[in-house]
């Protein structure tokens, strides 16, 4: 029996800070996991990921990773996804400390 | 200490030259990232999970002031203010954006330092004994051999795509602190009717599947040396498998052919690597042992060190674990401890790295020494001189005796920075190391080495420790599996795994109850952790591990 698709989003590093972002439905990068567009269909999730694939200059390594909906948008399935969205959780760095400046 | 010459100097300005126009056609869209990727690993860059990280090498471990203050600036001017010394005598930055890298390059080379072979399937940073030229028990300072190995293998044409990593270590001394088997090759400088050579080393390594190395040739002469390397090299370079990454370490080479056939190989290829060299191999090795000149230490009244001793307990409690005898005797080593308990394991500030320069200035000859164990040594101290260090360190909260002790954990930076990681342990040495700060036992307890690796990779050594904490995913949460009985030293030994894994909320109380069971079960303060645990074997370990843990689930 097919599995039922888990919804998805495309998310990648940014090309000059490294920093984890999120394709949204504007076709832009957003830093904010809360911003991104959530794909439930699986063939749309694929054509998303190729014409972010393409966006050479922008970003590195996009992929798609599980979401489920949540209150404020969608959150993270697996630990791997939370800490991306966060930072570390050693030191105070990274999206946890700098999502002000890039709201 | 080895500064470049104008080769050295020119060839790395090349480089970063090359690299920064590399850095440029990426940013202009120019350079896709699978054609920029193995560009940007040549130097060191890799990307993880939040951020760029820049790998630095730094040299068998040493340092001089000039350069921890060019690595301290590094850390300001580039990263959040500091970075992360790794049991590879690397220092990593965290947080450098793309377009600054040149620069820090640049900064780098400055001080005749750069992040070159810091990645790719290269011969990388050669290690060595962070206590070398200082150590009682060495026959001689190994650092000019790793210097002569750092030379012929940078940029070697020959062994820049070789079937995986190589990792090469140098000592000379019977104790071993640099792990030397579990290395690529390991080289130990030893000596035979009068005349100095190599034992020679192969096959060590941590990863998958851990293996100590096992001795290829126990008397190589010294002239031989690099001939010998290459003919090693060359050799892994043809059969080394290429079709399977979990099997191209030359471990597993000279696992499936067997070590005799890998020699009869090596002693093959010999002739012809010995009558290419024209010996211009051995005027490099001397003037690079001009630089090694061990400094002259003035005969120092040692009192003062000893009434600080009887004077204040807490200074003489940091000196029994974090001064170690010189050979020179009134001097001594002092290990500063980047292990702070509740601190992640081998970060520095930019101001503690400053400090280290000014007191290695002022009280160490300009010598520093990164140690594999993620701590920064300041090897020629004399005993006068030590209250004074000590006291400055305290200012800055470098001061933590815990040298050789439970909360001195070597911990890779896993899921809170690794890409590969499959679960964080930073957090795991800092809980350790905070409980065992609040039992106040680890002085009672004694030598215990504990390892921490976020992933099979084993980057933090796990196999080799004493106790030793592997974080793995399972079905989606982190869970880590606990092995004892490896040793990093000269007796060399991979742990045991107990059974199955703890959640990540248990494995600071499993950690623990293997602890205390080790206080309940010695049959003294003299006998260590590892003894106590060779003695008794897992059973006893494992009872306290799993069993209190059925019969707590029990009484719920
Ligand atoms: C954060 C980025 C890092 C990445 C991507 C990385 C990657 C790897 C990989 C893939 C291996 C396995 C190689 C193999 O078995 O073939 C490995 C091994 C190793 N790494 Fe790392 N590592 C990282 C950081 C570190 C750090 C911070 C340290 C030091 C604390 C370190 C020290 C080592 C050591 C000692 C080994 C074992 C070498 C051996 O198998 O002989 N690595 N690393
Ligand atoms: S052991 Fe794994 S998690 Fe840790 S640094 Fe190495 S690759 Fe990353």
């Amino acid at each position: 029996m097919a599995q039922e698709f888990t919804p998805k989003v495309v998310t990648a590093n940014a090309l000059i800070e490294g920093d984890v972002v999120y394709l949204t439905a504007a076709d832009t990068w957003a830093r904010d996991l809360a911003q991104a567009e959530v794909l439930t269909d699986e063939a749309d999730a694929q054509y998303r990921l190729l014409q972010a694939q393409a966006r050479v200059d922008e970003i590195v390594g996009a992929y798609l990773a599980d979401v489920r909906p949540g209150l404020n948008g969608p959150e993270p399935t697996h630990f791997r996804e939370d800490f991306r969205r966060k930072g570390p959780s050693n030191l105070f760095h990274g999206k946890q400390a700098d999502s002000l400046n890039h709201a | 200490m080895y500064q470049y010459n104008d080769f050295d100097t020119a060839f790395i300005a090349e480089r970063n030259r090359q690299f920064r126009a590399q850095v440029e056609r990426r940013i202009a869209g120019n350079l896709t990232e699978d054609e920029f990727r193995p560009l940007r690993l040549m130097n060191g860059l890799y990307l993880q999970l939040h951020a760029y990280m820049l790998r630095v090498a730094i040299p068998y471990g040493s340092l001089d002031p000039a350069k921890l203050r060019q690595l301290a600036y590094l850390a300001e001017r580039w990263d959040k203010g500091y970075g992360h010394f790794t049991t590879r005598t690397n220092i990593q930055y965290n947080w450098p954006q793309l377009r600054d890298v040149p620069d820090m390059l640049d900064a780098l080379a400055e001080v005749g330092m750069h992040a070159i072979q810091t990645s790719g399937n290269t011969i990388r940073n050669v290690t060595s004994d962070h206590f070398a030229g200082a150590a009682a028990d060495e026959i001689e300072d190994p650092r000019p051999v790793a210097e002569l190995v750092r030379q012929w293998s940078t940029d070697h044409p020959e062994f820049q795509f070789l079937p995986r990593k190589f990792k090469i270590a140098v000592i000379a001394s019977d104790s071993d602190r640099a792990v030397m088997k579990s290395h690529d090759i390991g080289l130990k400088i030893v000596e035979r009717d009068g005349a100095r050579g190599f034992e020679v080393w192969v096959g060590g390594g941590m990863g998958r599947t851990p293996m100590v190395a096992k001795l290829l040739r126990d008397f190589l002469p010294r002239a031989d040396l690099l001939p010998y390397l290459e003919a090693v090299l060359a050799t892994y370079n043809r059969i080394g498998r290429r079709d399977n990454k979990y099997k191209a370490r030359i471990k597993i080479t000279v696992h499936e052919n067997g070590l005799d056939e890998i020699r009869a190989l090596v002693e093959e290829e010999f002739p012809r690597r010995r009558a290419a060299f024209s010996g211009v191999d051995q005027a490099w090795l001397a003037r690079i042992n001009a630089a090694f000149v061990t400094p002259t230490l003035s005969e120092r009244d040692a009192a003062p060190y000893y009434a600080a001793r009887d004077a204040d307990p807490v200074f003489r409690a940091w000196a029994d674990t974090n001064v170690t005898a010189h050979k020179h005797a009134d001097h001594g080593i002092v290990t500063i401890s980047l292990k702070a308990h509740g601190e992640t394991p081998g970060d520095a500030s930019a101001d503690q790295m400053r400090l280290v320069a000014d007191l290695a200035e002022r009280y160490g000859h300009n010598d520093i020494r990164a140690s594999h164990a993620q701590n920064l040594v300041l090897p020629h101290v004399a005993l006068a001189d030590i209250p004074a260090v000590h006291a400055a360190l305290k200012s800055l909260g470098l001061a933590t005796g815990n040298i050789g002790l439970a909360s001195d954990i070597i911990a890779c930076p896993g899921m809170d920075y690794c890409a590969l990681a499959t679960a964080r342990s930073i957090p795991v040495a800092q809980g350790i190391a905070t409980r065992l700060e609040e039992l106040k036992i680890e002085h009672e307890v004694g030598h215990l080495q504990i390892k921490i690796s976020g992933c099979i990779n084993a980057c933090g050594h796990h196999h080799v420790g004493h106790i030793g904490i592997l974080g793995l995913d399972r079905a989606g949460v982190e869970n880590y599996q606990i092995t004892l009985g490896g040793d990093p030293s000269e007796t060399t030994a991979i742990g045991t795994r107990t059974g199955p894994g703890f959640a990540y909320d248990e494995i600071v109380p499993a950690i623990e109850r293997v602890i205390f069971a080790y206080l309940d079960l010695r049959e003294g303060p003299e006998e260590t952790f590892l003894e106590a645990y060779n003695r008794l074997g897992m059973a006893p370990f494992k009872s306290a591990l799993y069993d209190q843990e059925a019969r707590a689930h029990a009484a719920e």
